[in-house]
């Protein structure tokens, strides 16, 4: 931060300061909420960010900006929890304090030197946090119904309370749906390739093709593979299968043609079998490309099954759940479902990537980070 | 160097045995049915009559090719779409009358034209915000390390979770505030573009290299120059695949934002063709999606083609 006018430098503790003196003025003898509590640790606070310049760097910077949390996490806590409705303007700058509070936060702990490991995971960590925070106090502040947008405490109650019918939901659309579909469709699309590896003509004439397929809204086939298999799973796990069958394919035949000439070459000199040559140099070759496609189909798997569900399926189901309790205006279910799917969908994802990070460590991409 | 255009000999082989698989898959498919008609008549049924047959079912469980290309005919200047009037008033064979047919089946809701027009005003509107918001957050992150620490990480992750199990909510949550038609199915559109183009974009924006950067320094450009000639010019290779996933990805969500509220769009064809076994008014649905995907990824390839060349930076 060494330009005093850098965006996060000085605007924005300029901004920070100005709300954390509106708050104090705005509150002084109105009793209520904000009390005169929050006003001080605030005050507190935005001294705290113009000393940050002052400090030397290292680990009094450090110290100063766990303070700086400390203080916000607290006072946003303490707006949080003494929340009535129908908050007044003091209430709303403080907010705003605490929102631009957060943001100088980030800012400083962007600075701190060393990007590795957990310090790289606080920066967004803070701003969902923030974003959590802010989503749960404007809920309650400016009384939004329940039917619009349900407060993310309701939404965690609602998840601790209905683990069983989530379980259920879980195993059939991920379990059944997306993981058989995701499975039969990479692995044949990986066996194919092969085939098609094998086969220049094939290769010229598929992949365009193939290409050209996977840019399609393939999720329109779901209704035909609802009629055909019926509600239940199999029909899921079609039209994820046909949905990861291209991209994977693709990716895959990519990465078999990925050796140059030498390597090939060197492989003819020890006179190698096209088995071997395929097991020893273009399938590991191949892996970085078959990890993309892996990842790819990761997310699309998910994506297929739900939306399948939207087609038809039996009485359970993440897209079950989500399309009817929509309709039945029971949002923090509908919440709850999204975010056990998004908590999925990463989960499987990170799966593939820490894959890849043990397979191809080997790779460029995978190597000085 | 890519061939821009690849060899169309294999490509037109490999088109025509998929066609024949489909031509094959056909009969065994909508056998059953007929087998069924022919016993309760009390007949028998041989080989090639029954082959026939399936070719032409009313509610086949698998059209064959010709019978979706009939039906897209059909359901956008034939008879089903522009009404019965229509259809013995003109011919689609004069000019004339081709364009009086095209003109009704605009306003036809029985015409794949008009839905997939609704359907397309949705993608493209929820494109542009998508894409506008996308390069903003981008260039927002790239000069803005707070904002590169704490957002990036979460439009990557955003990447790897099923969004659009939100497009439901987003329809019915708006359409019980009043507001229904364009907007919802447009904001739909507009996130499942959004975060391709920021990840994207924020590679792009940051492709210079030191030495590029550097040279900018030895000028002593200001920022803004940095950004105009250098930053946003890189850029666009990057801009450009992003955007081609993007606008699939919008026509996605359109289609899945189409299925709560049924007011029209592809995705209402798919759903009611669904309900009622309409299977052909399916596979004619799901193939002017697929051309219309086809279009929309097309010509966004093409200005890309046509940009990166004035640019000097074709492959």
């Amino acid at each position: 931060m060494n330009g005093l006018f850098a965006i996060g430098g000085a605007y924005l503790r300029v901004l920070f300061s100005l709300a954390v003196l509106l708050t104090c003025w705005l509150e002084r003898g109105a009793g209520a909420q904000p009390t005169d509590l929050v006003c001080w640790v605030l005050v507190g606070a935005a001294v705290l960010t113009w000393l940050f310049d002052e400090v030397p760097a290292g680990a009094a910077r450090a110290l100063l900006t766990l303070l700086l949390g400390v203080a916000l996490f607290f006072a946003g806590l303490e707006l949080a929890v003494a929340q009535t409705g129908g908050e007044g303007d003091a209430f709303w700058a403080a907010f705003a304090a605490v929102w631009l509070g957060a943001w100088v936060l980030v800012a400083f702990v962007a600075e701190q030197p060393g990007k590795s490991g957990l310090s790289a995971l606080i920066a967004p960590l803070l701003f969902g946090v923030t974003i959590l925070w802010a989503w749960e106090t404007a809920v309650h502040g400016l009384g939004v119904p329940r039917v619009i947008l349900p407060a993310p405490s309701e939404i965690a109650g609602r998840l601790a309370s209905s683990t069983d019918t989530l379980w259920t939901d879980l195993v059939q659309t991920f379990g059944r749906g997306a993981l058989s579909g995701f499975v039969i469709g990479c692995g044949s699309a990986f066996l194919f390739a092969l085939v098609v590896d094998r086969y220049a003509f094939l290769r010229r004439g598929l992949l365009p093709v193939g290409n050209f397929l996977a840019a399609l809204p393939i999720i329109g086939t779901a209704p035909i593979f609802v009629m055909w298999f019926g509600f239940d799973w199999p029909s899921k796990a079609a039209v994820v299968v046909a949905m990861v069958f291209f991209p994977m394919l693709v990716n895959t035949v990519q990465g078999l043609a990925a050796t140059d000439s030498m390597q090939r070459d060197l492989m003819r000199t020890y006179s190698a079998s096209w088995w071997q040559t395929l097991i020893r140099l273009r399938l590991p070759a191949a892996m970085p490309f078959v990890f993309n496609g892996l990842k790819i189909c990761a997310t699309l798997a998910l994506i297929g099954a739900i939306v399948a569900e939207f087609f038809g399926s039996p009485t359970y189901g993440m897209g079950f759940r989500i399309s009817t309790e929509v309709g039945r205006l029971q949002l923090p279910m509908v919440w709850a479902e999204i975010a056990v799917a998004a908590a999925l969908g990463s989960a499987f994802y990170g799966v593939w990537a820490l894959l890849e990070r043990r397979v191809t460590f080997w790779h460029p991409s995978q190597r000085g980070r | 160097m890519r061939n821009r255009f690849p060899a169309l000999g294999p490509v037109l082989v490999v088109v025509a045995v998929i066609l024949a698989i489909w031509y094959v898959a056909v009969i065994p498919m909508n056998a059953k049915w007929e087998y069924d008609q022919a016993a309760r008549n009390g007949r028998e049924l041989g080989f090639g009559e029954m082959v026939a047959l399936t070719m032409a079912q009313d509610r086949p469980v698998l059209p064959a090719p010709h019978q979706v290309v009939i039906g897209v005919y059909e359901q956008t200047v034939g008879c089903d779409a522009v009404g019965r009037r229509m259809c013995r008033a003109t011919t689609p064979l004069t000019l004339q009358g081709f364009g009086e047919r095209i003109t009704a089946s605009f306003t036809s809701n029985r015409s794949l034209i008009y839905h997939a027009g609704i359907t397309l005003s949705a993608t493209l509107l929820g494109f542009l915000i998508g894409t506008g918001g996308g390069i903003l957050l981008a260039i927002g992150i790239v000069y803005n390390r707070a904002a590169d620490a704490s957002v990036m990480p979460w439009a990557i992750a955003s990447q790897t979770i099923p969004i659009i199990a939100l497009a439901p909510m987003i329809i019915v949550v708006l359409n019980s505030i009043g507001i229904s038609g364009l907007i919802p199915k447009a904001i739909i559109a507009a996130y499942l573009s959004f975060f391709p183009v920021v990840v994207g974009m924020v590679k792009g924006l940051r492709a210079p290299d030191a030495m590029q950067l550097d040279l900018m320094k030895t000028y002593s450009a200001a920022g803004r120059d940095v950004f105009a000639k250098l930053r946003l010019p890189m850029s666009m290779p990057y801009l450009f695949a992003s955007l081609k996933i993007g606008i699939a990805a919008a026509l996605v969500g359109t289609i899945v934002g189409e299925l709560p509220v049924q007011q029209g769009g592809l995705g209402v064809r798919l759903l009611s063709g669904s309900y009622y076994g309409q299977t052909i008014q399916i596979w004619a649905a799901l193939l002017v999606a697929a051309i219309l995907a086809a279009g929309l990824v097309g010509i966004v390839g093409m200005i890309e083609r046509r940009v990166l060349k004035r640019m000097g930076m074709a492959a």
